[in-house]
């Protein structure tokens, strides 16, 4: 369904353009979930929102590479056919749901928008609103129609954000680093709805993280990422399981475990 | 919110307080005669200069002076030395042309403005954004005089098109709708020379607000739903950064109804400009005194108005 | 300074300025050794009024039949001085204003700052306009009421470092402040608010020329037979329809003139910024 392929972005600066993607290939298929993994500057952010052309363009520069969506080829379609595919067929959550939310407008109101842009054969708009909110777990969402993102707490922001990308009903729903800025408890809640949601819908999920710990049970597949490039991709069994590249073994080898006697959690080394 | 609106008049009353002390004493202690007649008119007799301090409490001391025109101010007793009416009657006579005008002007320089700003930060770093701030400035440095002038000569000379006072002269419209556009005609060019400025400040001001908004992460949300370029614009990003603009509309009045002054004497338009105009030509004190009181009344009013309206477009400052 | 340099625009306006000063010094030294150039401005010649553009009179006569270009030149010195010492006189008093407050704080402070906002209800051009007109229209009666009109800018800037500034001092001693203000002045605080300050200075220098060229029009400016831009606007009303290069000579001279100072202060105000 979706296909990227030796994809190259850089970013320009008053010295050069420095390379951010150095050759990224990979594919999701309809109702799979990939996750991608790595740290902060390894260029995850940067693959997922290149999809749509989110990128702002100066100072992205698209340097090589084709991404494809069910056939259509997003790096040459015009601005209309990609607002299309923006939120209709790809939509996004991201990282901070607090400042993801217009502050100004209410969830009803932001909510509302999306669903009038994708589904204009929505007629009774509050209830599909009322039915998203619910399904992704807000309690007594008709009471919370009318409330402003900062009446909110980062959980409940965020389940918001959710309901919002679903209700378009998308084929593939990216979402970069969701439960980063959560609190622990929280996550936890969070990943389980969206895997209960992901299989509810089919829907294919890129699952962006820095965090190996998350993917297990959520992710048939995972890209690690180090430095712009993919250095080991596979099913994430396999991957977890029997680790080849070095980063890998050395990402896997942080995550903290139950009744791990190690004074020290060991830490990488790294300049991405 | 109540609260507020209370705790802001109580304010907006000692700032009053010290602005018609201000005006008082400006008004009294620059020198000059007080007679509308000559000092040494030697057709007055002394009686009548001594009537004339009397009436116009000239020969009290000064404390005294000021608790007395603020006595006669309130109970509208106060008296124009020019022809004796009320002060106060000849400011309400001239309010609502005033207050036509500025409302006018404002509109003008809102729309305008924001349509200036916006499109200067959204094409930010481009030449379109230069030729707004070129544009802005040379609004700015506009002589406002001058300029009308230049459009008078276009517009009469070469269009024989009537635009001085409120209505034209010697035309009658055959219904209530004719003439009221007449009206809006006349009221059309003075407001927009005085919303000139307006423009100018007010889309320097936008742009940089929403060059900020525009950085943040709900724009990315926006875009990523698909919307069109000007939706985020005109809908997402305007309202997060046109809050200053809006409560920043009450210091707007002050600039103006001083730059009014010049605007109507040109027009011979009827508003407060010309009639401040009159009376410093007139000496005429007390109608001075008494038109600075209400210019700063309508502003300090004006200041509340675009607070209060500046809260119901951003619900984040609700509650302050 | 780089960033400043490499805006062409504001190189544009810093040319005109420059034209704009030696114009105006020159006459004005030319003028104190008693010679004119072209001719006198003051010299009227009622068999050559209301001319128009021609080459004995590049720009024209007026109705009292001087020369519209020598009337402009000195102008042009007018209108930088007004520009020059009003903007002195404004910062002037809003550093004085903007330090007391700040250094004070507290009940001074409150005291100073509501007084600003109620300057700030005026409308300053009918301000200046009353004390002017009571007064009697002079220049140095001109520059002292706008200097004393549009000091609350510089003063609120002068105060806000000052209040920064006591933060920072208080860690190190509340007595090291009280013992060496004036070196801590000096020292600190005009060199951080020194370019704001220009560029409050060179943006208030058009306001200024601005506004004495109202009240000239208004008939409240330098009196004639002096020639200001804005009273040769003023004479030239009357004949404005069929006198059109009365108007409009004068009023792009003032156009030009604040339109550079704003560019360039716009321009020197964002150098500013992007160093800090």
């Amino acid at each position: 369904m979706l296909k990227i392929k030796d994809l190259q972005i850089g970013f320009s600066t008053p010295t050069g353009i420095t390379p951010a993607l150095k050759g990224v290939s990979l594919e999701i298929g309809r109702g799979e979930t990939l996750a991608i993994v790595g740290e902060s500057g390894s260029g995850k952010s940067v693959t997922a929102l290149a999809i749509t052309r989110l990128l702002p363009t100066p100072p992205a520069v698209y340097q090589a590479g084709s991404i494809t969506f069910e056939g259509q080829d997003l790096l040459t379609a015009s601005d209309a056919e990609l607002r299309k595919v923006r939120g209709g067929k790809i939509a996004y959550i991201f990282q901070e749901p607090s400042t993801s939310l217009n502050p100004v407008y209410s969830i009803r109101s932001q909510m509302a928008e999306m669903i009038q842009h994708h589904r204009p054969d929505v007629t009774d708009i509050d209830a599909e609103i009322i039915r998203w909110l619910d399904a992704v777990g807000i309690v007594d969402p008709a009471t919370r129609l009318h409330d402003y993102p900062h009446q909110l707490s980062g959980g409940m922001q965020q389940r918001v954000m959710i309901a919002m990308a679903l209700s378009a009903r998308p084929d593939l729903l990216i979402a970069d680093e969701p439960t980063t800025a959560l609190d622990v408890t929280i996550q936890k809640q969070i990943l389980d709805k969206l895997r209960e949601l992901q299989r509810d819908l089919n829907m294919a999920v890129m699952l962006i993280t820095h965090n190996f710990a998350i993917i297990r049970g959520l992710a048939r597949n995972v890209a690690v990422m180090y430095r712009g490039e993919i250095v080991e991709y596979g099913e994430s069994e396999q991957v977890l399981s029997n680790p080849q590249h070095p980063y890998t073994k050395a990402l896997i080898a942080c995550i903290p475990r139950l009744g791990d006697q190690r004074h020290r959690l060991p830490t990488i080394e790294s300049n991405p | 919110m109540i609260s507020f609106i209370i705790r802001r008049l109580a304010l907006s009353v000692v700032l009053l307080f010290i602005i018609s002390i201000i005006s008082f004493f400006i008004v009294t202690l620059t020198p000059g005669s007080p007679y509308p007649w000559g000092e040494l008119n030697p057709k007055i007799s002394a009686e009548v200069k001594a009537n004339f301090r009397k009436k116009f409490h000239l020969d009290r001391p000064l404390h005294e002076q000021y608790a007395l025109i603020m006595r006669d101010l309130f109970t509208g007793n106060l008296r124009s030395i020019k022809d004796d009416r009320p002060v106060m009657s000849r400011i309400l006579e001239r309010l609502p042309a005033t207050v036509a005008l500025n409302l006018t002007s404002i509109v003008i320089s809102l729309s305008f403005g924001t349509l200036l700003g916006v499109t200067a930060a959204r094409y930010s770093g481009h030449w379109q954004d230069a030729l707004g701030s070129f544009i802005a400035f040379l609004f700015i440095a506009l002589p406002g005089f001058w300029i009308t002038y230049m459009m008078v000569v276009a517009l009469v000379k070469g269009f024989g098109v009537p635009i001085l006072g409120t209505h034209s002269y010697g035309i009658e419209f055959p219904n209530s709708l004719g003439s009221g556009l007449d009206t809006l005609w006349h009221l059309l060019l003075p407001a927009t020379i005085l919303a000139l400025g307006g423009i100018a400040s007010q889309s320097r001001y936008l742009r940089a607000t929403m060059i900020e908004s525009l950085r943040e992460d709900y724009i990315r949300t926006a875009r990523s739903k698909g919307l069109a370029e000007e939706v985020i614009l005109y809908k997402h990003a305007l309202r997060n950064s046109i809050r200053p603009i809006i409560a920043g509309i009450g210091m707007v009045l002050p600039a103006l109804i001083g730059g009014a002054v010049v605007i109507e004497t040109i027009f011979a338009y009827p508003g407060m400009g010309r009639l401040g105009y009159e009376a410093v030509l007139e000496r005429d004190y007390p109608t001075l005194v008494a038109l600075n009181f209400v210019v700063a009344a309508l502003v300090l009013l004006g200041n509340l108005i675009s607070d209060l309206l500046s809260a119901a477009v951003d619900p984040r400052v609700r509650l302050e | 300074m780089r960033r400043f340099r490499s805006n062409p625009v504001a190189i544009a306006s810093v040319v005109v300025i420059l034209i704009f000063a030696f114009t105006a010094g020159g006459t004005f030294l030319l003028s104190i050794t008693g010679h004119q150039w072209p001719c006198n401005p003051n010299l009227t010649n009622l068999e050559q009024k209301l001319l128009p553009p021609c080459p004995q009179h590049w720009l024209g006569t007026d109705n009292l039949g001087r020369d519209v270009l020598s009337r402009m030149l000195h102008g042009a010195s007018i209108s930088l001085t007004v520009g020059l010492i009003a903007v002195a006189v404004s910062l002037g008093i809003g550093m004085v204003v903007g330090a007391v407050a700040g250094y004070f704080g507290g009940i001074i402070d409150q005291i100073l700052m509501r007084a600003v906002d109620a300057l700030l209800c005026f409308p300053t051009f009918f301000l200046i306009l009353t004390v002017v007109a009571l007064l009697g229209p002079s220049l140095l009666n001109i520059v002292i009421v706008i200097g004393l009109v549009s000091w609350t800018g510089t003063a609120r800037l002068v105060r806000s470092e000052f209040l920064t500034l006591r933060e920072t001092e208080y860690v190190k001693g509340a007595r090291v402040l009280g013992q060496n203000a004036w070196h801590i002045i000096t020292r600190h605080i005009l060199p951080n608010a020194a370019a704001p300050i220009l560029v409050t200075a060179v943006l208030g220098i058009p306001d200024a020329i601005l506004s004495e060229a109202g009240l000239s029009f208004l008939g409240f400016g330098v009196q004639p037979p002096q020639a200001t831009w804005g009273n040769i606007i003023a004479d030239g009303k009357t004949y404005l329809l069929d006198a059109w290069w009365l108007n409009l000579f004068p009023g792009l001279a003032i156009l030009i003139a604040s339109l550079s100072f704003y560019l360039a202060g716009d321009a020197l105000r964002e150098a500013a910024e992007s160093r800090s």
